[in-house]
């Protein structure tokens, strides 16, 4: 407010001479946090749907039939292991390394990929063995929970690819940081609910 | 048609063909008729006055707050509109069916009637009327030039339209839901609905829940980043805080619709069985759900309401509001409590006698930071000196109508009494008592209020008065006697009736509908009228009510930046502060403004989600999946224009300005 003056000489101050800078995009963080909160209220339905169905076999499979904990540790290290990958971009970004950004974009990328091959064959698999969302409740519940985050890295993944294009067109200028700021804070948004499907569905389903 | 009829798909039309459209219901062929005749008359004179390009270029793309408020108020209008066409043929429906006559709706028609009559009235008229208020408003009061995110708030209105717009086209092409407004499992599953109507339910509500929901977020970001200096939170006007705890009920709950409709949609499309009655579903988790998000919904509509009233009573009793803080806490604490109440809608779940005791309790908790704002504008207008222009005739009589809804609440809050009132008429009238009284008057009050504002000139106040009384006295003919029928055991949503005892109730009651359609009238008419005479009701000064918010110190309606200046708040009644100790206008010194730039993308995008959601709901696949990657492609290829800002001219601020210091020079003269 300093460079604020008086409208008259012992009046107060009531209006701004100089225009104080908002710099573009200063509200997207704050924006983009709380469009996670909004998604975290999504998976925290999903998740308490699966708490309140989540033992409803309707006489068919339940999750000691059907889960594999080697594959979904498998599955689990792709997931993170893009976590940090993400990370090690970002932080060649903040060294303005334009090149070693991209290369962990699309380490991240590949991580992803993985990730959502490894689900979609877990997902074949137990619809071939007849445990397809439609069979009970709980696997209504466990496809759509676990279905809803593989569908959130999908896009993530393509917002990367989105990314990818914008950076090698025009570098890291602000515009582009702030996106990447954004996406990382989805990409590791997503691995934190992973954690939670991982202990709650997977970890604590072999324990029923 | 009679019957839904069960289509089997083809490639190209999904279900839909020919007998889709109700051609053999003479009351539909009728209103199409009209809605066709009107309709081409308004697209005739748009063309001929060549006012498309005009429209496109300075409305329909603008991101300006101001001017997309607007747009959400004519939404919110012409939906009211319709919404009350439904109840208008409700109340004739059971004024008829007496004494052996089945009325004149078939039991298709009526169900869909009455679920159109709630989702219509709740999504695509009370919403967007708050919204609009709230976009108009909020940017002005805190004294910024736009919201955070412009663009995204144009988009968010697309979407609300294109929801709407799918509403609108179930009237015509196919059915609407026959499910009650909020279409409980299993009668909204595909075994006991399983045509379109439940997807046009469906699918409209979640094409318009992603406006809102981004709507949401950009008024709490707009709010928390952009408010003038010297505003802080305890400095903000009552309608500001109000607003801002609407948005965070709005981001915190409609995510919980979100998810609830797609488990919904996910059993009728998929075939998962969260919701149905066999393999291990479970109805009464929809029902939990959904009033998870519904019972705070209620207040998302009430608490700008409340923030209206409030600016309301200050204004017109001349005072500052009595107990500034006390209501910015009742408004946080009802914020918070609306989450603890859902489960009073279905007491009779069966939850058991400690469940319903907790939430009875903290229902009745609410009534007391609800009370207390009712004592502060109680005691705002104590000794003021109060002038009963029109928003403070429907303040008072709000303030009478809206402690009888609150009483009947308490009332159903008992969960023995519930059992005997649960989906009775009793709750039909305490459930409108409380939306007409508050939200309903409360939207009414602001747009008289802040109707000069936005115009630059009042409306008038004979046909406002007109469509006042016919209002409230329209109201109590029209909702007391739901309450003697309720209390006689009289259950909501019949369409026939034996007990000839009752009709005489069901007559007043229709009577009070025509009295509160001569009320809509009027306010039709008093619009008309005040554009008619906009030059005798002209206000040049940009403060008609001598108030005391940061709106009205800028010029009425106000220019495309709001302020040439950006004021500096000492005190919560900022503009108040500034007459009293002798503000004066700036007169040199303007520089250029940076301003975002208007885009047709959000238009376009809402367009698109239009196609998609037709398409996913007559089962056209291709087309949906064409639509869904073009909608991925539009807003991709938006990403790619890093260009969105400009600059206004100083020259253009220098005129604009220097046309205000003219008026105001005319006004000192006059």
């Amino acid at each position: 407010m300093s460079t604020t003056v008086t409208a008259t000489s012992e009046a107060p101050v009531f209006y701004e001479v100089d225009e104080h800078p908002h710099p573009e995009g200063h509200s997207t963080a704050l924006g983009f946090w709380i469009y996670l909160m909004s998604d975290c209220l999504i998976f925290a339905i999903l998740f308490a749907t699966f708490g309140v169905l989540g033992g409803n076999y309707a006489a068919g499979p339940g999750p000691r039939d059907l889960f594999d904990l080697n594959l979904v540790a498998l599955n689990t290290t792709m997931l993170l292991l893009s976590s940090i990958t993400y990370g090690f971009a970002m932080l060649a970004m903040d060294k303005e390394r334009v090149k070693a950004t991209q290369v962990w974009l699309v380490i991240t990328a590949l991580f992803g990929l993985a990730f959502l091959s490894i689900e979609l064959y877990e997902f074949h698999h137990m619809i071939a063995e007849g445990a397809g969302p439609q069979r009970s409740a709980f696997l209504s519940a466990f496809f759509t929970l676990v279905g809803t985050h593989g569908l959130h890295v999908t896009f993530g993944i393509i917002w990367l690819v989105t990314l990818l294009v914008q950076v090698q067109k025009r570098g890291l200028v602000t515009a582009n940081k702030r996106r990447l700021m954004c996406l990382s804070m989805f990409w590791h948004f997503l691995d934190v609910v992973w954690i939670g499907v991982f202990t709650f569905v997977y970890l604590l389903g072999m324990l029923r | 048609m009679t019957e839904s009829p069960i289509v089997v798909p083809n490639f190209f039309f999904g279900r839909f063909n020919l007998e889709a459209i109700p051609y053999h219901e003479p009351i539909l062929v009728m209103t199409f008729i009209g809605v066709a005749i009107g309709g081409a008359a308004v697209l005739g004179a748009l063309t001929y006055f060549r006012l498309w390009g005009y429209l496109w270029r300075e409305w329909f793309t603008s991101v300006d707050h101001k001017k997309i408020g607007i747009m959400y108020m004519v939404l919110g209008l012409i939906m009211f509109l319709r919404g009350f066409a439904d109840a208008i043929m409700m109340r004739l429906q059971q004024a008829l069916a007496f004494g052996g006559s089945e009325g004149y709706l078939p039991a298709h028609h009526y169900d869909q009637v009455f679920s159109a009559h709630g989702v219509i009235m709740i999504f695509f008229a009370a919403m967007p009327f708050v919204t609009g208020l709230m976009n108009y408003v909020v940017p002005l009061q805190i004294g910024a030039r736009d919201v955070s995110f412009p663009f995204l708030n144009n988009f968010s209105f697309w979407m609300t339209v294109s929801g709407a717009a799918l509403v609108m086209t179930s009237l015509f092409v196919g059915e609407f839901a026959q499910t009650g407004w909020l279409a409980y499992p299993p009668l909204s599953g595909i075994a006991y609905s399983p045509y379109v109507g439940v997807d046009y339910y469906i699918w409209a509500l979640q094409i318009a829940g992603v406006g809102t929901t981004l709507s949401g977020i950009n008024l709490i970001c707009t709010i928390v980043k952009m408010r003038a200096p010297g505003m802080d939170m305890m400095k903000m006007p009552i309608f500001t805080w109000t607003s801002l705890c609407t948005n965070v009920l709005i981001v915190a709950s409609f995510p919980i619709l979100t998810a609830t409709l797609a488990l919904l949609t996910a059993d009728r499309y998929i075939g998962t069985n969260f919701f149905t009655n066999d393999l291990g579903g479970n109805p009464m988790m929809y029902v939990n759900l959904i009033w998870i998000w519904g019972h705070p919904e209620v207040y998302i509509l009430i608490l700008p309401a409340f923030g209206i009233f409030s600016e309301v009573t200050s204004t017109f009793s001349g005072k500052k509001l009595f107990g500034y803080t006390s209501m910015v806490y009742a408004t946080v604490v009802i914020t918070i409590l609306s989450y603890l109440v859902w489960l009073h809608h279905f007491f009779t779940m069966g939850s058991g006698a400690s469940v319903n005791s907790f939430f009875g309790i903290t229902t009745m908790i609410i009534s007391i930071p609800t009370g207390a704002k009712m004592f502060n504008w109680l005691f705002t207008m104590y000794r003021g000196r109060i002038r009963f222009e029109l928003p403070m005739m429907y303040t008072v009589a709000f303030m009478l109508i809206f402690v009888i809804g609150g009483m009947t609440g308490v009332m159903l809050a008992v969960p023995p009494a519930d059992f005997v009132l649960h989906n009775s008429l009793f709750l039909i009238a305490h459930f409108h008592n409380v939306i007409i009284g508050g939200v309903v008057f409360g939207v009414f009050a602001g747009i008289a209020f802040w109707w000069p504002k936005a115009f630059g000139f009042k409306l008038d106040p004979f046909w406002g008065k007109m469509s006042f009384w016919f209002w409230v006295v329209g109201f109590f003919f029209a909702f007391m006697p739901l309450y003697v029928l309720g209390l006689m055991g009289v259950t909501r949503r019949l369409r026939v009736f034996d007990d000839p005892s009752l009709h005489i109730w069901f007559i007043i009651a229709a009577f009070g509908a025509v009295l509160i359609a001569c009320g809509i009238g009027s306010f039709i008419i008093q619009i008309g009228v005040s554009i008619l005479r906009r030059d005798k009701l002209r206000d040049t000064t940009g403060d008609p009510w001598n108030a005391r918010t940061l709106e009205w110190a800028t010029s009425s309606p106000p220019p495309d930046y709001n302020f040439a200046f950006t004021p500096v708040v000492h005190d919560s009644d900022a503009w108040w502060d500034m007459k009293q100790r002798g503000y004066v206008r700036p007169l040199s010194g303007f520089k250029p403004i940076h301003m975002p730039k208007n885009s047709g993308t959000g238009p376009i995008l809402a367009g698109i989600s239009f196609v998609l959601g037709f398409a996913l709901i007559w089962y056209i696949w291709w087309l949906a999946a064409v639509s869904f990657v073009a909608l991925l492609a539009v807003a991709i290829h938006h990403t790619f224009n890093y260009n969105r800002d400009f600059d206004i001219p100083a020259e253009d601020v220098v005129r604009t300005e220097e046309e205000r210091t003219r008026l105001l020079a005319a006004q000192v003269n006059a």
